[in-house]
């Protein structure tokens, strides 16, 4: 084996200085080693990548975002003295415009009438709506008096909030230099205050940037998905046990297995064409509903509901049911009584998930024509409604500049919901699990 | 024994989980009609070889029936070219980070590291497209718009690479997981056999992993095509609605989801050749993602089966 | 039970000659941990070269862990922890800067249970070839894979059927495919970890056949749960008992004249 001794003499390099100990390594194992390094680079790299594109994202979205969830006021004094004594009805029909116009003359006593109308559009166009609305809902202010919070209109609103450049000059900005000193004099009065937007979450949608809010998106993502829990969970869950325990090894439960794979990977467009060929067209079903949208949304999750179940019933100790049936009980009896409720941590994990993808989805919904402008919030199944994610497309859409953070800002709460729930799946999923 | 006075009810529970399972059979027969049926009242109205080989897709359709017919064209092959287009954009940012990902987490990273990064991953895939859309248009278009002018490339503010490289990195953990899945079920004995004859991490890599992976890690490849090819809403924010088909990934082109949702947006009456193209378009989509879908669901099952 | 040939014969009388000849392997305070938990205590052990050295012993005592140590394909478990030294011809292999794929071109090893790539019988033994490109041209490698398959005693049965694929082979044909793909490389050292376990008897007189022929150029360890294939394979051998070296030295004298109870114990079939 003379062989071995030259690769002995190789190997231990040429440098064999006494009392160091010579590394055993090839000249030609160098570049292999260097390929070695590279690809671990390349994976480092790789990895990297990723998580850097998702810091971005998050980074992007809470820069552009934040500033919708502040929003500036101004506090104005009304004189209601002329409304004291009336009836609700009266109250609701007076002339809440010149009401608001007085109170906002008394912020700039001096304000020829010419100029009047550039300083009435620093605030929200609806300012007078909701004067009547707070007198409504409190009639005490009729008696004590009444100091109110108007909201900015969106352009003097992210003024007051430093998103536009005061040294810009006049015709690049949406204000004037004569709005801007109007905005510094009632800054400098104290007057205007920057609160928390609660607006971002009572309101529902509104032409308005500064008003606009998410009431009647979240009201109708919750329909929406009690619709698909309700219909999704008991139709998935039972599929899954007639599948995994009762289903002889048929063509039919073939047939069904191969559909169910088949349908968790069909695009959701297709889904949404399904719903409006389908529901709105055969059946009628009125569009732009939390019924129609949930149904749709059902036939979506189910497959995932229905593999995710199959999996946790298998992983049940055969013990279990062994057990069971040897003390009598039927079947059934075993697999509601012993094997289910063993699963069901797993599968209501499952089942969470898969309705926090349901709430991402947007395009199904556009499709059975979520895509429209609703101005309130549904009562119930069968009003249209909106979703947390068509009306972040709508506002997407919008042209008004103040929607753009509103838009960013509807993404943070529906990542947040998303958070909350994926959250809640693995408190689940650690908590209920059951050890055998 | 004794007779057993649940037979009823055990009857009335195996019916209903019978017809539980027959809803998902119900659903895709639905599909089908419902894509089907509107389809073929296309197909009336538009030959399916104009639909199927015509190059020219302008389906401006008189709205009223006093307007002059100003007769669309419904050629269905830009919009193909523009579909294609955005999903091989995404690929080509999807595989290779997908794959050096499941790499990088299966033979070099501890496992902590491993425990941290691969949940991370998952998160890219469960943010709503609608989210990806909003960043494409809001961070991505513009850098893309200006890159574009800055190499003298004429760009459109709705640009294929801005959707495309958008919507790959929202397929990265469909690649990543499915190779990581694939490269874990090498069998452990054979990365040994490698490394015990000397071979570095990453000749066992390529000459051993790789290749007794290589179908799990296709089937993972093609599902994640078939559902860049599906993709909505990213490219219905930031890709075109013109259906152009054009060498310069800067420029816009539109795809088969976009016109979907275009077309049907908007008055969508029944008899009307714009709405029911999109049930074509919606037809087309659907057979070449389930033929996609069976494919890598088959080569997945075939990898199972070798060991 | 003790069958020899004349040049094994040579080998025994070099090696218990007493220490005239310098080990080719010696492990000085051995200490392997798995996370917290201790595999292995102070083992110290020299392998004498050429021949067969057995380490036998109950399951779990650590003889594997102690023959993963010598090529370190420890390196390739998690929270693994070695300490001590392991010398090979004087330099320890231990250490930080030393070359490991290096390493195990001269350290071979053949598994329990055999691992062919699913590639081609031509492929899985130029495979070593190939990564340590110790092969010029392709002529010299198909000489080399040849070699290799002579060496293996598998040649006749495969000559036709290169290209076939290596798992396509019986147990026993596979595992002397393993073997040749080790012999590729010409190491020094083959380890073995219990190669005939997986085996039916047929195959593995084959096996302990080919180790006795390969015994004369090579120094192999080999690790059995099996006594009787310790007896007839092995010069020397170390008994193995709850992570130490209980007891070690020529194989004739360890099963008919055991020093320690525990050896004799585990030898006649008490424990283990």
């Amino acid at each position: 084996m003379d062989q071995t001794a030259t690769i002995s003499t190789a190997q231990f390099g040429a440098t064999d200085e006494p009392g160091q100990q010579p590394a055993i390594a090839l000249n030609r194992g160098r570049s292999r080693h260097a390929a070695d390094r590279r690809l671990r680079l390349a994976g480092l790299a790789a990895v990297g990548l990723a998580l850097w594109f998702l810091v971005l994202l998050f980074s992007s979205l809470v820069v552009t975002g934040y500033s919708a969830f502040t929003q500036v006021t101004v506090r104005i004094e009304a004189d209601l003295s002329s409304l004291a004594g009336k009836r609700e009805q009266e109250i609701r029909d007076a002339n809440w415009r010149a009401i608001l116009r007085d109170a906002l003359r008394g912020l700039a006593p001096d304000l020829p009438k010419r100029d009047e109308r550039a300083f009435f559009a620093l605030f929200t166009p609806s300012a007078h709506y909701l004067l009547r609305d707070a007198v409504l809902a409190d009639p005490s202010m009729l008696r004590d008096g009444a100091t109110f919070h108007i909201p900015l209109a969106d352009t003097a609103d992210r003024f007051a909030k430093g998103e536009i450049e005061r040294s810009l000059p006049e015709d690049q900005r949406r204000l004037t230099d004569v709005q801007i000193s109007h905005l510094d004099r009632l800054e400098t009065a104290g007057r205007l205050e920057r609160s928390f937007n609660t607006g971002l979450f009572l309101n529902s949608d509104s032409r308005f940037p500064e008003l606009a809010g998410l009431k009647g998106a979240i009201v109708g993502s919750f329909w929406l998905l009690a619709v698909c829990f309700a219909l999704s969970f008991p139709i998935g869950v039972a599929a899954a046990v007639w599948l995994e325990e009762f289903a002889p090894r048929s063509r039919f439960a073939t047939l069904v297995e191969i559909n169910i794979n088949n349908l968790a990977a069909v695009p959701s467009v297709v889904f949404g064409l399904l719903g409006l060929a389908v529901l709105l067209g055969w059946f009628g079903l009125p569009r732009s509903t939390p019924l129609a949208g949930g149904i749709v949304l059902a036939l979506m999750t189910m497959p995932t509901i229905i593999i995710v179940s199959r999996a946790a019933l298998k992983q049940v100790p055969a013990a279990i049911m062994e057990g069971a049936l040897a003390l009598g009980a039927t079947k059934h009896q075993a697999i509601l009584h012993h094997k289910l409720p063993l699963a069901m941590p797993s599968i209501l994990t499952g089942a969470i998930i898969g309705l926090a993808q349901a709430l991402g989805e947007t395009a199904p919904l556009l499709l059975i024509g979520m895509n429209a402008f609703i101005a309130g919030d549904p009562g119930g199944l069968l009003d249209p409604a909106t979703a947390l994610p068509t009306q972040i497309y709508i506002w997407a859409d919008s042209p008004e500049r103040g929607f753009l953070a509103r838009t960013a800002a509807a993404i943070l709460v529906l990542i947040g919901f998303l958070v909350l729930m994926n959250g809640l799946a693995v408190f689940l999923r650690q908590r209920l699990a059951k050890r055998w | 024994m004794t007779s057993r006075p649940f037979r009823p009810w055990q009857k009335l529970a195996t019916a209903g989980m019978v017809a539980a399972s027959v809803i998902a059979v119900l659903t895709t027969l639905g599909i089908v009609a419902a894509l089907a049926g509107e389809a073929i009242a296309f197909f009336r109205m538009v030959p399916l070889t104009e639909f199927l080989f015509g190059t020219r897709w302008e389906p401006q359709i008189a709205m009223r029936a006093d307007q002059v017919a100003g007769q669309g064209s419904f050629g269905v092959l830009p919009v193909l070219y523009g579909t294609l287009v955005i999903s091989l954009i995404a690929m080509a940012v999807a595989v290779p980070v997908g794959l050096f990902s499941a790499i990088y987490l299966t033979q070099y990273a501890s496992p902590r590291t491993r425990a941290a990064v691969k949940p991370s991953l998952e998160i890219l895939a469960g943010i709503p497209t609608v989210v990806y859309g909003f960043f494409a248009v809001l961070a991505v278009a513009p850098v893309i718009r200006d890159l574009g002018e800055a190499l003298g490339i004429p760009s459109s503010p709705n640009s294929a690479l801005a959707a495309g490289v958008v919507m790959g990195i929202m397929i990265v953990p469909f690649v990543s997981s499915m190779s990581d899945d694939a490269l874990a079920a090498v069998p452990q004995a054979l990365r040994d056999a490698s490394l015990a004859l000397g071979a570095t991490r990453a000749e066992t890599v390529w000459q051993v992993l790789l290749p007794a992976a290589l179908p799990g890690i296709a089937g993972g490849v093609l599902l994640a095509l078939s559902r860049a090819i599906g993709e909505t809403m990213i490219v219905v924010m930031a890709a075109g609605l013109i259906a152009k088909v054009t060498p310069n990934p800067f420029d816009a082109v539109t795809t088969v989801t976009v016109q979907i949702v275009t077309l049907l947006t908007g008055d969508s009456a029944f008899d009307n050749p714009k709405t029911l193209a999109a049930f074509a378009l919606g037809l087309l989509l659907f057979l070449i993602t389930l033929g996609l879908n069976l494919i890598a669901l088959h080569m997945v099952r075939r990898r199972r089966e070798t060991y | 039970m003790f069958q020899e040939t004349s040049s094994q014969a040579a080998a025994v009388a070099e090696i218990t000659s007493g220490g005239l000849l310098a080990p080719k392997i010696s492990a000085r305070r051995l200490n392997v941990f798995y996370g917290h938990k201790q595999a292995l205590f102070d083992v110290d052990l020299d392998i004498f070269p050429r021949g067969v050295t057995a380490l036998i012993g109950p399951s779990g005592c650590g003889k594997s862990t102690f023959l993963r140590c010598l090529n370190r394909m420890n390196d390739t478990i998690e929270n693994c922890t070695v300490t001590g030294s392991v010398l090979l011809e004087g330099v320890d292999i231990l250490a930080s800067d030393i070359d490991v794929t290096a390493l195990r071109s001269r350290v071979g090893m053949v598994f329990q249970r055999p691992n062919p790539f699913p590639k081609s019988i031509f492929d899985n033994v130029a495979y070593g070839l190939r990564i340590h490109r110790l092969a010029q041209s392709r002529s010299e490698l198909e000489d080399r894979v040849e070699a290799s398959l002579r060496g293996a005693g598998l040649w006749d049965e495969v000559k036709d059927r290169l290209r076939e694929s290596g798992t396509s082979l019986s147990g026993g044909q596979q595992q002397r495919l393993c073997i040749a793909r080790a012999i590729a490389l010409e190491p020094e050292v083959i380890l073995m970890d219990e190669p005939c376990s997986a085996l039916d008897p047929v195959a593995t007189a084959k096996v302990e056949e080919l180790i006795g022929r390969l015994s004369e150029n090579y120094t192999i360890v080999i690790v059995t749960h099996s006594m009787q294939q310790a007896a007839r394979v092995s010069q020397r051998t170390a008994f193995f008992h709850m992570g130490r070296i209980v007891e070690e030295g020529d194989t004739r004298e360890i099963f008919t004249n055991p020093k320690d109870e525990r050896t004799e114990s585990y030898i006649t079939g008490r424990i283990g």
